[in-house]
């Protein structure tokens, strides 16, 4: 492997795994709020990255407004599914709640199918379709924009999180919904402002990386499962950690394709990724049990 | 809760009885003078499929009303039933069995795809009845020997491949290939010709890259290619998947050449690769030059009529090959047809028609010439397929 090829693998492998961070992040949102694991996230990527298509190509509308308009109504399908499908079924339990998102994805990508068709679409790049060569890797400007984004959403919800009255009642819930009910957080807005916040998420998501990657009514379930490795990487624990490990499982993926030695082949790309996964899993479960033990 | 299982222990018992009575009495339908013929079609017209089983439909309908104009088959009117199986197996399954027992058709055309074909061979072959096969993978109809009652038109992935090679060995002189395919049942059998019959063109294969079905991203595969000699990249996949190599091999800016499966040949491949689709060539039936095909061609004249009836009925420019398939597979079972008589039971109709499917030679077709045997259900002769580029967006014949 040559050092150019070597910048190539981390290159590509950062923009895979910005995307896996976007999602993942929705992902750590809601858990930390409701305990919930939204199987439906991958649904908000897919609703942003059909959404600009249709606004930015069938509509009069210019593509900042459009690809705006795509986000913020992915944050209001998002609130509407807590409305209709989570807070109906509030007294069920955690499990239970995680069963109603898959049925919701369901749904999601059927209404889709139904609206969209079953083609894939391509939406206008943000700018143009150029790559860039940057120490003799090439990067095409609309990874660039993927990266920047996830950046900057990144450190925006860190600052929201940290420095805001609603985001660190939200942090409260995460800590211990009971005691943040008893000094007078409403949690069920809360989770409410939860789930529409991760739908934002995978909306950005969706709408950044669809003109790269292609975007139609069902990619939505591969991403949903790569964005839940991510935060599982991450821990569910905080934003910063669903990124680090979006990222982390980018780069893996991308450098098992390129090492091409012995049984790490480009064909178990994804094994690795679940092995990964598998270790961190085992890992912290036993660091858990120690815990509960000690 | 007692009571209730002794009813429905008793009315499972007259039901069954019933069905009993119904299937034994029966006397076996007659092919009569001057009855109607039925023939069943499954199509995808919905579905991950619905842009190959739209065409077939509108082609099988244009066909039976152009038969039956001309006085249908030996004074038989013809009736295609058509269902769509939604581009799910177990519903072309269902549907498969209800064409055969409360339809009671001749034989069945189709499903669009290869994995539906697979997945109702058993149910044909077990009832008996002639199936013609829409769908490209050769497994379909090999082996032969088990294969009986199975016939297909589309090309196989061992013709394009073929068509693909000769063009590399003996126009484009590379003979160091990168292959790059999917892990879905579609690239991995083409992998397997692709690998297999390298070294009879004189090619060797440098680089062999696999992506999961559904990836967005091969530039890990593509860079690993890029740091080997390959003369040109083989990529076997979906028209997204290979739109999404196209895209990728211009990101990193690789100078060779991309050859592509007769699987991109459609629209979506131009539009979603954009300008990363200039310059990728692939092999695909001759329909979409027929305009400059030579007078010498046999096929020219179908072609033209088939296109031009086509388009007269569905509009300028929506012909596509996927369309040419149910129109080669309907065809020959109307030949079959018309050699077989009245006053035949419908399961001696039924081996009459498969007979007939095995028995025609030279037939003309939108897709190839095909003479089949009983050893070859597909009987496509070589020279079906031939290679296009892409130039400026537009699919150029490399002549």
């Amino acid at each position: 492997m040559s050092a150019d090829q070597f910048l190539q693998y981390l290159v590509s492998g950062l923009t895979q795994g910005s995307i896996y961070a976007l999602i993942g992040l929705g992902f750590t949102i809601i858990y930390a709020v409701t305990r919930i694991i939204n199987f439906a996230q991958g649904e908000f990527v897919m609703i942003g990255g059909m959404l600009s298509f249709t606004l930015a190509c069938s509509t009069g509308i210019p593509l900042v407004p459009a690809l705006l308009l795509s986000v913020f109504i992915a944050a209001a399908v998002g609130a509407i599914m807590y409305l209709l499908a989570i807070r109906t079924a509030r007294k069920a339990s955690v499990i239970s709640l995680i069963i109603i998102t898959i049925g919701v994805a369901i749904f999601i990508r059927g209404i889709a199918a139904v609206l969209w068709g079953v083609d894939f679409v391509r939406p206008p790049y943000f700018t143009g379709d150029e790559s860039i060569s940057f120490l003799g890797a090439y990067i095409h400007p609309q990874a660039l924009w993927i990266i920047g984004t996830t950046l900057v959403v990144t450190i925006l919800l860190h600052l929201f999180l940290t420095r805001t009255m609603v985001g660190k009642a939200l942090k409260a819930c995460a800590i211990n919904p009971r005691a943040s009910g008893l000094v007078g957080i409403n949690t069920r807005a809360m989770a409410l402002i939860a789930f529409a916040i991760a739908a934002a998420l995978g909306g950005i998501g969706g709408v950044v990386m669809a003109p790269l990657t292609l975007t139609s009514y069902n990619v939505g379930v591969m991403l949903g499962l790569k964005g839940f490795v991510a935060a599982s990487i991450g821990g569910f624990k905080s934003p910063v950690a669903a990124v680090i490990g979006g990222i982390m499982l980018g780069i893996i993926e991308s450098l098992a394709v390129g090492l091409d030695w012995g049984p790490f082949t480009s064909a178990y790309k994804d094994v690795i990724a679940l092995v990964v996964l598998l270790l961190i899993l085992l890992i912290r479960s036993g660091r858990l049990a120690a815990e509960e033990a000690g | 809760m007692k009571k209730y299982m002794k009813w429905s222990a008793t009315l499972t018992l007259m039901l069954a009885l019933v069905a009993v009575g119904v299937t034994a009495c029966a006397p076996e339908t007659i092919i009569e003078e001057g009855s109607i013929y039925y023939v069943g079609a499954l199509f995808s017209t919905t579905g991950a499929a619905s842009n190959l089983g739209v065409p077939e439909e509108n082609t099988v309908n244009m066909m039976v009303d152009q038969i039956n104009d001309a006085g249908g088959i030996n004074g038989h009117t013809l009736e295609v039933i058509v269902y769509n199986d939604e581009t799910n197996t177990e519903k072309c399954v269902t549907l498969a069995s209800k064409l055969i027992e409360q339809d009671e058709v001749l034989a069945i055309i189709g499903p669009t795809t290869s994995g539906n074909s697979l997945a109702i061979i058993d149910t044909v072959t077990t009832a008996e009845i002639p199936l013609v096969s829409c769908a490209a993978t050769i497994g379909i109809v090999q082996p032969v020997e088990d294969r009986y009652w199975i016939f297909k038109t589309p090309q196989s992935d061992k013709e394009a491949i073929t068509e693909i090679y000769t063009y590399l060995e003996e126009k484009a002189n590379i003979t160091k290939i990168a292959l790059i395919t999917a892990t879905s049942g579609y690239g991995t059998t083409g992998r397997g010709i692709l690998i297999a019959d390298a070294p009879d063109y004189g090619l060797t294969v440098v680089d062999d890259k696999t992506f999961a079905e559904g990836d967005t991203s091969m530039q890990s595969q593509l860079t690993h290619i890029g740091g080997t000699d390959a003369e040109a990249v083989v990529c076997w996949a979906t028209d997204k998947e290979s739109a999404a190599v196209a895209k990728d091999m211009q990101t990193l800016q690789m100078a060779i050449p991309l050859y592509c499966s007769h699987g991109i040949a459609n629209q979506a491949f131009i539009d979603a690769a954009g300008d990363a689709a200039n310059g990728v060539i692939f092999p695909a039936g001759k329909l979409l030059i027929v305009d400059e095909l030579p007078d010498s061609d046999p096929q020219k004249e179908v072609l033209i009529e088939y296109r031009d009836d086509y388009e007269a009925l569905y509009g300028n420019g929506t012909i596509n090959t996927f369309g040419g398939h149910a129109y080669d597979s309907l065809k020959m079972v109307v030949m079959a047809l018309e050699g077989i008589d009245n006053g035949i039971t419908l399961s001696e109709a039924r081996a009459a028609v498969r007979d007939g499917l095995e028995g025609i030679t030279n037939f003309v077709g939108v897709s190839g010439v095909f003479t089949m045997s009983p050893t070859n259900h597909l009987g496509m002769a070589p020279g079906s397929l031939v290679m296009y580029e892409i130039v400026d967006g537009e699919w150029t014949w490399l002549k």
